[in-house]
């Protein structure tokens, strides 16, 4: 098979787990306006809840929904107790608060599970899909699940009663609160379901990048340049762009020498660059700054 | 808002008891225990980096470590590859990570808090990939890394480890006044009015991007200098070491200490380097003991998940950090034995 | 007791008091407007029967204290409050905004003929269901808080500044429908406005606002007809 196409499928299977983080950086970003630094790490502490489920001898597809029904009340819980006393708190006192929860699920999980490195099974049977040199039975899987799972979300926020609730919470408090919403909850209920998506995408990435509690820092950064890139105010945006860092990464790694090696400076580039030239991304909307 | 104390008597006086203890520390310790506080010197002028940037200028970075690494390669470059001596190796890292700073600096201009912090964390993580990439790998040693030997001490009598120690406590308190002195200039209040109120500083005639900047450069170098030392006491250098944590002690330090102060980081330094070893030690003690307790040791989280639990804490309750704290309570003492 | 009872109330922002010991009832089936120039203390009114601001002194809903209530809640009374600058969810559609005006309520059926029906009022409404709400006219935003509020069969409307920033025809013809509102559904009305004329027109009662403190009350009747009402607030 041609080795650009390969390269792009490759890509696209990485990419849909960029996609699922950046969507729940995304989501939260969203409804509080926070970056949440410590997505990635809450991601891989769902994935080692998934290896503890299979460790108890669980299908793998049962521990992964077991894991991440678990992340969504965890997301839940973290927002109303860690993460509510500093809604209205200065940024930086924010963006300390989620340094430290990032060290705490970080070292928990070492202190737990230990720092070394745990093969974990794919969720997909080995003949699933095609396969070549490149892209074997689990990057076709990631694509197909993550493309459902993206939907399935899709469609709660487009049509149903809660979908929209939150939505409106999320643009306009206030408004929300009149008509009866109860936006602390709502709040909530986000982080419930970005901890659910981060988990999917830290349970379809860790058989590629192996189990360890540092596993997600790269695979954050590249979601934030994802999230970014797409227009950190628009969830589909962040699908996008987490798709298109997952190609851009592969084509560089290929095709520009040392690229393989300068791929989370590329990420770190991407940021900055979106930030300062374009920082509605591609398909944002430009957020009015409040002076 | 915060501002640096101004200089009283009071103030000198504990200053010069604590330079006291400082000078005492390696003739009643150990040559270990003396590499320890050096290593708290080194992460406490990094962190007083971070508050110039953070507490007074109001720009947020989490990816110190980024300076402190460019510090500590350029030192540890300069010794290998051009054998100049460690004490000029430390002006040129200071200049090196004041560069580096600066030019982050422009880009930082035109992101407010949160994107910036985004930037900074962005920064941090690739730093160590950076570090190991291929075509820097003659001067950098790649995954190797480098080896720096300790610099010979500069008097006799005194063990390697105790020269290095005065070297750096002496650094630390010369950076200490250079920021007060900075802070309580001109150009300090301009830093300060553009934390608190960028468009009126701005009305006000403050030149904000040479200000900006020029803070990020300075606060860059701080790290720097702190990276150097940090190399000297550890002897070496390699990416994996200036990895995105090392950002995030900066960071707890900082806040622990009070992010809006200079003495703040003597408690914040002290903090990180020793504040495991005690956790460890309880670990330990719990561990030799029978029954029941031998069980409790199990259960004690490691150092680093303790401190962000109590990072988490110190924000809801103490922001101001412990000087912060201690210059609340002596305003509070001195406003009743006044009233 | 009266439908809605403020006794004594006091609302802050932050450490500044807004208004300073109110005094006010309405009955239920009555329009009643809070008269007052910009600054009197009128929008805080509303804001502080809503719980959207912190306030001291007593407040009854239907004989039930609401002042330990959170907003959410206070709107599940039956209490829709039409807020200043209208509170448009600009990024959902017409139609979304009307549902989110259902949230509380539960029968589908129900909701789908209230959507028809504010549509009836607001024929305008029916023609951009799908549009975005932040592409709306003033005016049409201004119908379709109003509408958003009914969607809840409020028991008490509150309706902050309905006129204002429109054209003196949309106006009247707002109010007009306002009209028909009353007329057919006879929901009980807190109407606070500017435009004293207009606003005396469609009220019962009304009491006069100065500077956080009630200075005068009565039937809107007599209200215009007071020389200086008529001086400062009607300018004729």
């Amino acid at each position: 098979m041609d080795l650009f196409f390969q390269l792009t499928l490759a890509g696209l299977a990485i990419g849909s787990i960029y996609a699922c983080v950046a969507l729940a950086v995304v989501m939260i970003y969203q409804a509080t306006d926070h970056f949440n630094f410590a997505q990635g790490e809450m991601a891989m502490f769902s994935t080692f809840i998934c290896w503890t489920f299979l460790g108890l001898g669980l299908p793998v597809w049962v521990a992964a929904v077991l894991a991440i029904g678990t992340s969504f009340i965890a997301g839940l819980i973290i927002e109303r107790v860690i993460i509510k006393p500093v809604e209205n708190a200065p940024v930086l006192n924010q963006i300390i608060v989620f340094i430290g929860l990032l060290m705490i699920f970080n070292n928990v999980a070492g202190w737990i599970w230990e720092f070394t490195i745990k093969p974990f099974p794919s969720l997909f049977p080995d003949d699933f899909g095609f396969k070549s040199e490149l892209i074997g039975p689990h990057h076709m899987g990631v694509i197909a699940l993550t493309l459902t799972v993206l939907l399935l979300i899709f469609l709660f926020f487009r049509f149903t009663r809660v979908g929209l609730a939150m939505r409106a919470a999320a643009a306009n408090p206030d408004s929300a609160r009149l008509v009866g919403i109860s936006v602390g909850w709502m709040l909530a209920l986000g982080w419930g379901l970005a901890a659910a998506v981060g988990a999917v995408g830290g349970i379809l990435v860790a058989p590629i990048v192996y189990l360890e509690p540092n596993m997600m820092s790269g695979v954050l950064l590249y979601a934030f340049a994802g999230a970014l890139l797409g227009g950190v105010s628009s969830p589909g945006g962040a699908v996008l762009g987490g798709l298109i860092v997952g190609v851009l990464e592969n084509w560089l790694g290929q095709y520009v020498p040392g690229g393989s090696e300068l791929k989370l400076t590329f990420a770190l580039i991407l940021i900055v660059g979106v930030l300062l030239f374009k920082p509605a991304g591609l398909f944002g909307r430009v957020v009015i700054k409040r002076v | 808002m915060d501002r640096p104390n101004p200089i009283t008597k009071k103030l000198l006086i504990g200053f010069l008891i604590a330079l006291g203890v400082g000078i005492l520390i390696p003739q009643i310790t150990t040559d270990f225990t003396t590499y320890q506080f050096t290593l708290a010197i080194s992460y406490g002028i990094a962190m007083l980096g971070l508050n110039i940037l953070t507490g007074y200028n109001g720009q947020f970075s989490v990816g110190h470590s980024a300076f402190f690494a460019i510090g500590a390669y350029t030192a540890a470059i300069m010794i290998e590859h051009f054998a100049i001596d460690p004490y000029t190796s430390i002006v040129i890292a200071a200049f090196a990570a004041f560069v580096v700073g600066f030019l982050f600096g422009l880009p930082a201009l035109r992101l407010e808090g949160l994107y910036l912090a985004l930037a900074t964390f962005g920064f941090a993580v690739a730093t160590p990939q950076l570090l190991k990439f291929d075509a820097f790998e003659h001067w950098t040693g790649g995954v190797q890394g480098i080896f720096v030997p300790k610099p010979e001490p500069l008097m006799e009598g005194l063990s390697a480890d105790q020269s290095l120690y005065y070297v750096a406590m002496g650094i630390m308190v010369f950076l200490m006044v250079v920021a007060w002195s900075i802070l309580n200039s001109r150009s300090g209040r301009a830093m300060m009015a553009i934390r608190d109120n960028p468009v009126a500083a701005a009305t006000m005639g403050i030149n904000l991007p040479m200000v900006k900047t020029t803070t990020f450069g300075l606060s860059a170098m701080y790290a720097g200098i702190g990276g150097a030392l940090f190399t000297y006491s550890s002897e070496f250098v390699s990416p994996d070491t200036f990895n995105f944590f090392i950002a995030v002690y900066i960071l707890v330090g900082s806040v622990i200490g009070g992010i809006a102060t200079i003495p703040g980081v003597i408690f914040g330094g002290l903090f990180i380097v020793f504040m495991p070893n005690y956790a460890q030690d309880l670990k330990l003690f719990f561990e030799g003991t029978e029954g029941p307790w031998a069980a409790v040791a199990g259960v004690v989280p490691p150092p680093w998940a303790i401190f962000g639990v109590m990072l988490i804490l110190v924000i809801y309750f103490v922001p101001f950090g412990v000087w912060g704290g201690i210059e609340r309570l002596w305003a509070w003492t001195k406003r009743r034995s006044a009233g | 007791m009266a439908f809605l009872e403020v006794k004594g109330l006091k609302a802050f922002y932050r450490q500044i008091e807004a208004i300073h010991g109110l005094d006010f009832s309405l009955e239920e089936g009555s329009i009643t407007t809070i008269l007052g120039a910009n600054g009197a203390g009128k929008t805080t009114t509303l804001r502080a029967i809503c719980r959207m601001i912190r306030t001291e002194g007593e407040i009854r809903f239907d004989g039930q204290d609401v002042t330990g209530m959170a907003t959410e809640k206070v709107v599940q009374l039956g209490i829709a409050h039409v807020p200043e600058g209208r509170g448009t969810f600009v990024r959902q559609s017409v139609e979304e905004n009307l549902q989110l005006g259902a949230y509380t309520r539960k029968s589908k059926t129900e909701i789908a003929a209230d959507i028809e029906r504010v549509y009836d009022y607001f024929p305008r409404l029916r023609e951009r269901q799908k549009q975005q709400a932040g592409t709306l006219s003033g005016g049409e935003q201004q119908m379709l808080a109003i509408g958003r509020a009914l969607m809840l069969r409020p028991r008490l409307m509150l309706l902050d500044e309905p006129s204002f920033g429109l054209a003196p025809l949309i106006v009247q013809e707002i109010y007009g429908i306002m009209r028909r509102i009353r007329e057919s559904e006879g929901t009980t009305m807190l109407l606070v406005e500017q435009n004293a004329n207009i606003a005396l027109n469609l009220a019962d009662h009304a009491y006069l606002l100065e500077t956080g403190n009630v200075v005068m009350s009565g039937e809107s009747q007599v209200i215009r007809d007071d020389e200086n009402v008529r001086r400062s607030y009607l300018g004729y």
